[in-house]
């Protein structure tokens, strides 16, 4: 097992490489130049600019730039903000904690979610509940997760009055009350992206379990005595999981990109929030700094999903 | 797929001299016209697709006319989506907007999948394509889409305006980087039925009379794959559709005077506590298109999966 995680990770590296030079081409073929807050300044003669671009090492070629960066990048010295003149990497990890919590409990609720809805749905194909399920899993991934947002902001927050309507970053939880105003704080920007989840792994998890069923291995359970229950819950739902996680992989990036859209509605202080920010300002450098967090982590997670796979399917051989 | 065994016998008789003489898309259309919701799915696109095109003739308010006296109304009679701050009427804004989210939803797409299916089957075809190809799939497939997409965006948003307009330049540049950051699961798709059909006997006996590969794979491989190539295009709309709304509803997308579904929604989304239309009336249009395409896409893949049979 441990070889098989330590295989794992060097994969892992080649392909964090290869997404860092792809991210570093974007950067560099951009035509903003990263003097152009000088560039506006006629004070600033010509020589001057051509000195700060040395000292920045901006008259190097491209590919010793790239190693330049990179190593930064590794130590994660991602440069200070233009703007507010704070490292880039404190300001990702003040908010990298809670685009992770949303981001995180939003999956657990669409695992808790779709599990059972899913299973129900197999086992009981073409039921009213089978119907009604897939109808609004349906509907649920393909609404877009800004207007469910709104649509909850319009319900929840304008006309019943019950859930703030923006996230106070603020808030500190100190007693009971302000856990409980954080509670409430938290139940929309979750519920968008939980909701989401949960509508995309029903139908994984329905149709991996219809798959399953007429299997021979599920007829040989029910053959040899067990209850219902333990063949589809032992049985039937274990073994259809392992496709569902690779599922869950291939969906990751499409999950933090919604997480960006659900920060942005509800002013949650996360990573999304700071990108959409930073771009609005041009305030590159935190940009590119978020940029590779992102990818960090979507690789990160493909990683877990691919360890989680080999504990689920014993078949997987380590070597 | 318990039942496939027993559907495959033979249904023959009265019932098979009915037909008409049966092709794939017949049979499929057949298939198709069972699935209740895909049909459903099937009368509201045609019904959005119609109203986005022939609508601006019908209902010719104008799209950019100002007028404060008349901003922010409800919906009424006279403004069935109501009115924007600028008094602009938003169902003529909505049914020319309509026109580009699904212009760009489909331009994606056709580039999405002309690029999956050339790397599919090269990859699958040509063996030594094969590891190289799919390496660079799986590290499209690890790029974080969204931030990549508000990023390229961004960086190349004016230099794009500056050389082609800022219409065409915008159009342009969101329809190639969405097609190019969505081909992956159409060529891992494709190369699985490469992988598959090369090795069949039609593959060998077309190999066996001379046939060329560039000849065997678009005369032999290719005819068999554009089934599922069709689903995956389907959904794909979909998605595209959704992409270029959530570029335009994080302000990164069309410009105002271009007024996209998503870019309704962004303008109306301050909005929403005293002026909910603004952004109900586009979400709903985005909603019910991209969930009628899904279920198309969901009716096609029932009717053009072979191991159905009748």
């Amino acid at each position: 097992m441990g070889r098989y995680i330590a295989r794992r990770l060097l994969i892992a590296i080649p392909t964090l490489l290869a997404i860092s030079l792809v991210i570093y081409v974007i950067l560099s073929l951009s035509p903003i130049d990263p003097l152009s807050q000088f560039g506006a300044d006629p004070r600033v003669p010509p020589e001057v600019r051509e000195n700060i671009r040395r000292s920045l090492g901006l008259d190097e070629p491209l590919h010793v730039r790239y190693v330049k960066w990179l190593g930064a990048m590794v130590r994660g010295d991602f440069g200070q903000s233009f703007l507010s003149h704070v490292p880039v990497i404190d300001l990702i990890a003040q908010r990298l904690p809670n685009t992770l919590a949303v981001v995180g409990v939003a999956y657990l609720v669409g695992v808790l979610i779709a599990i059972p809805i899913g299973l129900i749905s197999a086992v009981k194909r073409y039921s009213l509940l089978d119907n009604v399920a897939t109808t609004v899993a349906f509907m649920g991934f393909s609404t877009p997760t800004f207007f469910t947002g709104l649509l909850l902001i319009i319900i929840f927050s304008v006309n019943l009055r019950w859930l703030p309507f923006i996230y106070d970053s603020n808030l500190k939880i100190t007693d009971l009350a302000s856990l409980g105003q954080q509670v409430k704080q938290s139940i929309m920007p979750i519920a968008v992206l939980g909701l989401f989840n949960a509508a995309v792994l029903t139908r994984y998890v329905r149709s991996e379990m219809l798959e399953h069923l007429p299997l021979d291995y599920v007829r040989t359970a029910r053959s040899k005595g067990l209850v219902e229950r333990t063949v589809i819950v032992g049985h039937v739902l274990r073994n259809s999981l392992i496709p569902v996680v690779t599922l869950i992989a291939l969906g990751i990036p499409t999950v933090f990109g919604g997480a960006i859209v659900t920060e942005q509605i509800f002013r949650v202080p996360g990573i999304g929030e700071l990108l959409v920010r930073s771009i609005d300002n041009g305030d590159i450098p935190v940009v590119a700094g978020v940029l590779f967090v992102f990818s960090v982590l979507v690789v990160l997670f493909n990683l877990i999903a691919d360890v989680l796979y080999a504990v689920l399917d014993p078949r997987i051989k380590y070597a | 797929m318990a039942t496939t065994g027993m559907r495959l016998t033979p249904l023959a008789g009265t019932e098979a001299l009915e037909r008409p003489a049966r092709s794939l898309w017949r049979d499929a259309w057949f298939q198709f016209r069972r699935h209740r919701l895909a049909m459903v799915g099937l009368f509201t696109l045609s019904f959005i697709v119609l109203a986005t095109l022939v609508g601006p003739y019908i209902w010719t308010l104008p799209t950019n006319d100002i007028d404060f006296s008349r901003g922010l109304l409800g919906p009424s009679l006279e403004h069935p989506f109501g009115t924007d701050d600028l008094g602009r009427d938003l169902l003529a804004r909505a049914l020319s907007g309509g026109r580009i989210s699904i212009a760009v939803g489909l331009s994606a797409v056709l580039i999405a999948i002309t690029l999956g299916t050339a790397i599919g089957a090269l990859a699958g075809y040509f063996g030594r394509l094969d590891s190289p190809l799919m390496r660079l799939t799986d590290l499209f497939l690890s790029l974080p889409i969204l931030p990549l997409l508000l990023v390229i965006i961004f960086l190349f948003r004016d230099t794009l305006r500056a050389a082609l307009g800022p219409e065409v330049g915008i159009f342009l540049m969101i329809v190639a980087v969405i097609g190019i950051l969505n081909w992956m699961a159409v060529a891992r798709l494709v190369r699985a039925q490469f992988l598959s059909l090369k090795q069949k006997e039609f593959v060998e006996a077309a190999r066996a009379v001379g046939d060329p590969d560039m000849r065997i794979i678009f005369k032999h491989i290719l005819p068999n794959v554009l089934s599922p190539v069709l689903v995956a295009a389907t959904i794909g709309v979909g998605g595209a559709i959704l992409t270029e709304s959530t570029l335009s509803f994080l302000g990164l997308g069309f410009p105002p005077d271009l007024p996209t579904w998503g870019r309704l929604l962004y303008d109306g989304k301050d909005y929403i506590d005293f002026a909910p239309h603004w952004a109900l009336f586009p979400g709903m249009c985005i909603f019910l298109t991209v969930l009628s395409i899904n279920f198309i896409g969901d009716g096609l893949r029932d009717a053009l999966d072979p191991r159905r049979g009748l």
